[in-house]
């Protein structure tokens, strides 16, 4: 599904992702862990074609095609969805008629027939109940006076009702309670399938004890220093990044 | 129940302003220039009373000492306006003078109203709004009659009010926005040849609502209509008007008066849809919009002012409230876009007189383009106004980074009982907000109409229903070329 070979990437005229390999098939669920500032948000964001994060060498094939100088929205609809850690708020815009608006033309690429209100209606309110969001907040406006939390979790609601092929989940699990962290980790356990792929970014090993990844990247200033599968991430969790780097680092020297 | 007109308007969505058809009707013009004898033509072609011409005159002699001297306050730029190479007066040529029934209309004038999706007789009756639409200068025709009739509404153009009603409008004309006002209010005084007039029995809460749609069609015309709305006491009435204009090159004069006047008690909710030919992308022709709008309050009485301003080359407008009476209320929404070259100096003014008055201005602007968008305000709070209260929001949205928005917000406080708040922002539609939308699957243009449809969120809510529709709509012709 994707494949990311020797990305170079930078944000300002810094570098941040020095040859980046990754391969990432359908069914997977990858874990890309490594240390504040080692460029893992830069590999989700980049993916995703955040303006901003310049493409310097590299490819980013993604169902054989090559991504590097296509829109973000044109990612999106081609099955990419980046649940970010930050997400921003739209005011005045509903939460509703934002992600009814999403889908739709998800739908229209796919060619299938747009929803209709009623059948949209049902759905959201489905899945707001899935995700375990307050029913006052998704009447709300985009993300407007949420808290983080709420924020994630509305990340997690757009996630289940545009059901994309490739899911790119940025810290989602940073600032969540362990209750909010445990239903996220449910809805994503819950949608895992053998078409569908997620890449996790994340700082700590704590969401990995709930979804049990098929590999853990290791990356470090801008380079995948470790490869293994979730074992990796109970040894991290023991060592932390020091204690699992240097040996690596002295190893490969 | 009217999604079938907003769709049917809408439908050809291009990037070119899309209701630049001319109809091709003979058109009874008085000759250019303005004098005293057209002021007489004009008072005599409408068969007027003596008061009537007498007051035109009145306007007119004022309005010569001018000099032609407008005023120069606002921040806008625009080619003078060459005062005697325009006619103050085109009627449409038809049969009769004045047509009796929808009938008599020169059925090409009826096909123009379709065309703007203004169906005069089977929609408007579907939609429960009656229409008076006002075709150059002259009221075409007004439909919805008999229900309003029996509700003793009266909503004719000015011109059948002056003959059926003289009593009122002598009252009335004026008596908000006396002739001596201002340098356009006093020309429309002098050379205006219709509008619509709306009158209101006491405790009647009238039963649709009323909308008038304005059009200028004929080459070098300045439209000059005059509006009057009474709504006696305990009354209430909501009254919408639209506005377009054909492609031309050189620039069109539009110099409109509006006065309401709500008695002790009474309601009156005024939204506009402003579309006028805003000039081509180079800022050539477009419509010079300067217009008088002011409304008076007694004991009890609300006027509310909603308005979306999406046309004109030049909008130079400020409808407002004179808070008279004791616990009135006086509101202004409003949402103003400037795209290409276009320039909008807008606002209004709070006058509050009477005790415990109350007053709510929430302004958005948004700039695209070169576009430039002034907001323009005055809280006026007078020693007799005890414990009034204002509140005021003015926000400004960008779009890219050649247009400009200003806020001047006057407060003057008169009585030390006064609350005021005053909140104002600028924001620019940002890149993370952007991407947001597009990681989510809309494109650019999509992103961008969806985050400004949300920054007017507020003021659309003001807006009944059809008209709200309408109004996005609008929005986003308005916008294309300045995103994505």
């Amino acid at each position: 599904m994707l494949e990311i070979e020797q990305l170079h990437a930078s944000v300002e005229g810094t570098k941040i992702l020095k040859g980046i390999d990754l391969r990432v098939n359908a069914g997977e669920v990858h874990a890309i862990m490594g240390p504040n500032g080692s460029g893992k948000s830069t590999l989700a964001n980049v993916i995703a074609g955040r303006p901003g994060y310049e493409v310097t060498g590299g490819k980013i094939n993604y169902e054989g095609q090559d991504l590097v100088d296509t829109t973000p929205d044109d990612r999106a609809l081609s099955g990419i969805f980046l649940a970010m850690q930050y997400p921003v708020e739209l005011p005045g815009v509903r939460n509703r008629q934002f992600i009814k608006a999403a889908l739709d033309a998800l739908r229209n690429r796919r060619g299938q027939e747009e929803l209709t209100a009623r059948e949209f209606d049902t759905l959201y309110r489905a899945k707001v109940e899935d995700i375990g969001m307050d029913p006052d907040l998704s009447r709300r406006n985009v993300n407007e006076g949420f808290s983080g939390g709420e924020k994630k979790r509305n990340e997690m609601l757009q996630l289940a009702i545009l059901e994309p092929k490739l899911a790119l989940l940025d810290e989602t699990d940073s600032g969540l309670d362990i209750d909010a962290l445990r239903t996220i980790a449910t809805g994503i356990n819950g949608m895992r399938s053998s078409d569908r792929a997620f890449i996790l970014v994340t700082h700590y090993q704590r969401i990995l004890s709930y979804i049990n990844p098929d590999y853990v990247h290791v990356l470090v200033d801008g380079q995948i220093v470790r490869q293994g599968g979730s074992e990796l991430s109970e040894e991290l969790e023991a060592k932390g990044y020091k204690g699992l780097i240097e040996p690596a680092n002295r190893g490969n020297s | 129940m009217t999604n079938s007109r907003v769709i049917s308007r809408t439908s050809s969505l291009d990037n070119d302003y899309k209701y630049g058809f001319v109809t091709d009707i003979d058109s009874d013009f008085a000759p250019k220039g303005i004098s005293e004898q057209i002021v007489r033509l004009i008072s005599e072609k409408k068969d007027e009373p003596e008061w009537l011409l007498d007051w035109r005159l009145k306007a007119y002699r004022h309005w010569v000492k001018q000099d032609f001297k407008e005023p120069s306050w606002a921040k806008i730029n625009y080619t003078p306006i060459d005062y005697q190479d325009i006619y103050y007066y085109a009627a449409p040529k038809s049969d009769n003078d004045s047509p009796n029934s929808l009938d008599e209309v020169d059925p090409e004038l009826l096909e123009t109203f379709s065309k703007l999706g203004i169906p005069l007789q089977e929609q408007a009756q579907l939609a429960g709004v009656a229409v008076d639409a006002v075709f150059d200068s002259v009221s075409v025709a007004t439909t919805y009659q008999d229900q309003l009739e029996k509700a003793g509404v009266i909503f004719c153009s000015m011109t059948e009010a002056v003959r059926n009603h003289p009593e009122l409008v002598q009252k009335y004309l004026g008596s908000v926005v006396p002739y001596s006002d201002n340098f356009f209010a006093t020309l429309n005084s002098a050379v205006f040849s219709d509008g619509s007039f709306v009158y209101v029995p006491p405790g009647v809460r009238c039963p649709i609502e009323l909308m008038t749609y304005f059009r200028i069609n004929a080459l070098d015309t300045g439209q000059f209509e005059r509006t009057l709305i009474i709504a006696d006491e305990g009354s209430y009435v909501s009254y919408l008007e639209g506005c377009t204009a054909p492609v031309r090159k050189t620039h069109q004069l539009h110099a409109a008066v509006v006065e309401l006047v709500a008695l002790d008690g009474a309601e009156i909710k005024y939204s506009t849809l402003q579309n006028w030919y805003p000039g081509d992308k180079n800022g050539e022709g477009g419509v010079y919009n300067f217009v008088t709008k002011r409304g008076k309050a007694s004991n009890d009485a609300k006027i509310s002012w909603t308005q979306v301003e999406t046309g004109s080359a030049i909008t130079w407008k400020y409808p407002s409230v004179i808070l008279q009476g004791d616990n009135s209320t006086g509101e202004f929404y409003s949402v103003a876009l400037v795209n290409n070259h276009q320039q909008a100096d807008t606002g209004t003014k709070m006058t509050h007189i009477g005790k415990n008055t109350k007053s709510t201005i929430v302004a958005k602007g948004i700039s695209a383009g070169k576009g430039q968008s002034t907001y323009r305000g005055l809280v006026q709070i007078m020693p007799s106004a005890t414990g009034a209260t204002n509140f005021t929001q003015c926000d400004s949205l960008l779009v890219g980074d050649e247009c400009g928005a200003h806020t001047v917000p006057y407060i003057d406080v008169r009585n030390p009982t006064a609350k005021m708040e005053h909140e104002a922002s600028t924001s620019k539609v940002s890149d993370d907000q952007l991407f947001y939308a597009q990681q989510r699957g809309l494109n650019e243009e999509e992103a961008h109409y969806m985050i400004i449809n949300g920054f007017c969120r507020g003021i659309f809510q003001e807006l009944p229903f059809e008209f709200a529709m309408e109004a996005q709509q609008l929005l986003r012709v308005s916008l294309e070329g300045a995103v994505g």
